[in-house]
């Protein structure tokens, strides 16, 4: 009569702790804010994968990642895996999936006694030449993030935003066009994009870029002709002397640069940023943006439930970002929905 | 409209004054008549629609998300028109994106006109079909008449200037002879044809302002050449006069004939004149007195004034020069002989609340700053400079006109940020900081920080200025406000000095709000350089 157990409830064995979600019968967490001693990590973003662990799962691209990142001796051991591979980590059966994020990407599938859960991480739909594309797996629980999801977030076509850079360039020659990206992912898929409109000229970057592009170089993306902005030679002090190597160039540096001193060396910036944030104009202007360019690398509103429908789950979770709006949504659409509160979930550049 | 659209989103973005003219002039030089000339009215404040309700944009939201959605949307967002903008989706979504192709600047324009009340809501929610965001939010904020993308009137028309490599006062001085969609002035621009000729039309014409004259330069000018005439504390008006009609212009060319019937009442002749706008009560012996700007503030505020108010606050106009008299143009003429003429036809027609600015006679700059010193009467700002063989030129030559202020040191600023108060203000932006112009080296402008200000404002004044600081928010740092650069503050203070502790590296003495110029475009505020040529020697 009892031959196949009653499927568990699925809180008691995917919880919500302080430190983050935590995989009761496989004994680690995922993403974890906090050093734990064996955790699974979805991809390389800093408030995804942080130092201190005991042990890491993570895909092979991520692995090369974190140790990028983090330097070689901040988690105890790094355990790289293919995309689709199954790994038994106490009584649970773990696969990485993709999530078209960034490189390395991976959504996490949990099985356990016959019950699965797909946590997302952090995801997008849309084709991206630096990651596979996200997969949708039928489960029990979907595990979602919610960065955009609201219906004022709906990203336009990503050549669309590049041919808005050419165009500002071609109006503004003269104009050393200055692009806040984040340095992991988004960095890689705009040259890539700019590549892919026919721009073939050099792109500089900030020093703090250059370490990620080799990454990617390694995982085999071509990124063209990049160079540091230290290449150009020393920046002169006195603001007349401002690189004419950069007039009407593009050069991309880490958001937080955009109204920094080290901005100098340019002639009449012109500061754009790329971010699925930049569709709203307060947003943007709270930046001192010029040019607001809406790439995100998360899903939007639409991705999101065209997501929720694709992969029929019995129940939604919603990790991280605007919960309520999702929540709402995945309701009407006759689906339960509700809020996990995960820890240490931060807006990056997304 | 996409393409208007995608003007109107880079010039909300594109802080530098020089970039927004390359930005118009690009769009001027790419698109077809009469599309440019439409987005040109709409740049300038002449386009005039029918416009939507905040509440026809709530219901349309509503419609289409539900009330959780659609408020959660908007609060997060916090503009109506901006958010309906982005949640929009196309009816029917299964033609999305192939609906009807997105209408033109001058289809909306035209459609608009000929469309009764209750078809507006219909043309909108089809066009909002047909467009993408930024061109759902263009068209929004066309209607709900909201479209603050840091361009000033004047800027738009140094655009078109720029364009036909013109100099502005040209444009101004055909501009208000012309219509949207302005097919007269791009044809003169691009050359196909003659300057449009404004003749003897009630038009407004171009003013000749003064130059802020500073001790120093005193000496280099010869007194024999130079009249001299109060320089009145009121608000600067061209009086525009023909057989039919009868205007009353701001300097920024606004009109402000409604709100002053009782000017407009007397103005039964022809002509174009200059003067001072002030309220001013007789005495019993006929005598004027000019009652302090705070009186005139009362009529300002009115754009229907009451019989009470009228009655209260009489409006007189001080005239100090003529541009035309019965037809005929005297601008070319020497500011002595215009004066003579002007002096005969008021002679000839004397009128009341009008009169003539008189001449303050003098010999020598001794004598003349001794006067001005010696002034204290309300209503009198300091003097006016006018050499007497000065023609009435357009815009702001160096060296003809010049304008000295008495002591209290003023200045235009930009108001830049704002602040909550304490106490009873502690819900209103009633602390100010403001700033002035520097040029960068990008050969635009950017402004500086030169100080904080938050009395000499009335509470009725506290109110509007509180209102206007919430409309024009561009970001928010806790209890504090940055605004857009778009409204001058008339400051006041006792001196200024050198201070390391600012960025701006001046630091004034108790600065306080003279008077809120609501007329003055901010790009015309003082620069960082006048104020450093103020501050006192050691
Ligand atoms: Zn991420």
């Amino acid at each position: 009569m009892n031959a196949s157990p009653a499927p568990a409830d699925p809180r008691s064995w995917l919880t919500t702790t302080p430190k983050g979600l935590y995989c009761v019968p496989g004994g680690f967490f995922i993403d974890p804010a906090w050093p734990v001693a064996k955790a699974v990590i979805t991809h390389g973003h800093g408030d995804h994968a942080r130092p201190g662990h005991g042990a890491v799962l993570a895909t092979r691209e991520t692995v090369e990642i974190i140790r990028t990142r983090l330097g070689p001796d901040t988690i105890g051991s790094l355990q790289g895996v293919k995309y689709g591979e199954t790994t038994r980590i106490g009584d649970v059966d773990v696969r990485l999936v993709p999530a078209g994020h960034i490189l390395g990407s991976a959504q996490i599938v949990l099985e356990w006694r016959g019950a699965r859960i797909v946590v997302s991480g952090d995801f997008k739909r849309r084709a991206d030449p630096t990651s596979p594309p996200f997969e949708p797996i039928a489960c029990d629980v979907f595990v979602t993030e919610a960065t955009f999801a609201l219906p004022v977030f709906r990203h336009p076509p990503d050549m669309q935003e590049i041919a808005r850079l050419l165009g500002s360039l071609r109006t503004f020659p003269d104009r050393c066009h200055l692009v806040g990206v984040y340095a992991l992912g988004k960095c890689q898929r705009v040259i890539r994009l700019l590549r892919a409109a026919g721009y073939d000229r050099r792109i500089w970057l900030h020093g703090g870029l250059m370490a990620m592009c080799e990454v990617y170089r390694r995982a085999g993306i071509d990124l063209g002709d990049i160079a540091a902005v230290s290449e150009a030679g020393p920046a002169r002090r006195n603001d007349l002397f401002q690189h004419e190597t950069f007039r009407g160039a593009i050069v991309l540096c880490p958001p937080s640069a955009l109204g920094d001193r080290w901005t100098r060396r340019f002639p009449e910036p012109l500061p754009a940023a790329a971010s699925g944030w930049m569709r709203v104009r307060a947003r943007a202007r709270q930046r001192g943006v010029e040019l607001p360019l809406v790439i995100s690398d998360h899903a939007d509103w639409d991705e999101l439930i065209q997501t929720v429908r694709d992969v029929q789950p019995g129940m939604v979770w919603v990790t991280h970002g605007r919960e309520d709006a999702l929540v709402h949504q995945v309701q009407t659409m006759g689906i339960p929905a509700e809020a996990l509160h995960v820890a240490g979930r931060e807006e990056e550049g997304s | 409209m996409q393409r208007f659209a995608a003007l109107l989103d880079s010039l909300a973005f594109q802080p530098a004054r020089n970039a927004k003219l390359r930005l118009m002039t690009e769009y001027m030089c790419t698109t077809p008549d009469p599309d440019r000339g439409f987005a040109l009215a709409a740049l300038t404040g002449t386009l005039n629609l029918p416009n939507a309700k905040p509440a026809l944009l709530r219901e349309f939201g509503v419609q289409r998300l539900g009330e959780t959605l659609f408020v959660l949307s908007y609060d997060y967002v916090g503009d109506l028109a901006e958010t309906l903008a982005l949640i929009w989706q196309p009816s029917d979504t299964a033609s999305a994106g192939q609906n009807q192709p997105a209408p033109s600047l001058s289809e909306v324009v035209e459609r608009l006109r000929a469309a009764s009340k209750r078809e507006t809501p219909q043309l909108l929610e089809q066009w909002l079909d047909a467009l993408d965001s930024t061109g759902r939010w263009a068209l929004l904020k066309l209607l709900t008449r909201d479209l603050r993308v840091g361009v000033s009137a004047r800027l738009a028309k140094q655009a078109i200037a720029d364009l036909g490599k013109r100099d502005i006062v040209d444009v101004e001085e055909v501009w208000h002879a012309l219509q949207p969609p302005y097919q007269a002035l791009f044809d003169w621009i691009e050359g196909r044809a003659p300057r449009p000729d404004p003749g003897a039309a009630p038009v407004f014409r171009p003013l000749m302002l003064a130059t802020a004259l500073e001790d120093a330069e005193l000496a280099g000018l010869d007194p024999a050449a130079y009249r001299a005439e109060w320089k009145w504390d009121g608000i600067r008006v061209q009086l525009v006069a023909t057989a039919g009609h009868r205007h009353i212009f701001s300097r920024a060319a606004e009109q402000a004939t409604t709100a002053f019937p009782d000017i407009i009442e007397i103005m039964d002749f022809n002509a174009v004149l200059d003067g001072e706008l002030l309220v001013a009560r007789p005495d019993e012996s006929g005598t004027v007195h000019v009652a302090p700007f705070n009186d005139l503030q009362q009529r300002l505020n009115r754009k229907q004034p009451n019989p009470k108010l009228l009655q209260d606050y009489p409006a007189h106009v001080r005239l100090y020069d003529a541009l035309m008299i019965d037809g005929e143009d005297i601008r070319a003429l020497p500011f002595d002989e215009r004066r003579t003429r002007l002096e005969a036809w008021y002679a000839a027609r004397p009128r009341p609340r009008l009169d003539l600015s008189p001449l303050v006679h003098f010999g020598t700059w001794e004598e003349l700053a001794a006067i001005r010193a010696g002034t204290r009467e309300a209503g009198i700002e300091g003097l006016m400079l006018k050499r007497g063989d000065s023609p009435y030129v357009a815009g702001r030559p160096r060296g003809p006109w010049f304008k000295w202020k008495r002591a209290a040191l003023t200045a235009d600023c930009v108001l830049m940020y704002a602040q909550r108060g304490h106490g009873k203000r502690s819900s209103y932006y009633s602390d100010y900081t403001f700033g002035c112009w520097r040029p960068t080296n990008g050969g635009t402008a950017e402004l500086v920080p030169v100080g904080k200000a938050y009395f000499g404002f009335t509470d009725a004044e506290l109110i509007k200025l509180d209102k206007w600081v919430r409309d024009h928010t561009t970001n928010r740092f806790g209890p504090v406000r940055e605004v857009e650069p778009g409204l001058v503050l008339e400051i006041a203070f006792d001196s200024i000095h050198r201070s390391t502790r600012h960025k701006s590296g001046v630091a004034m003495r108790f600065p306080r709000v003279h008077r809120i110029r609501w007329d003055k475009p901010p790009e015309e505020a003082d620069e960082l350089a006048t104020l450093e040529r103020m501050i006192a020697a050691p």
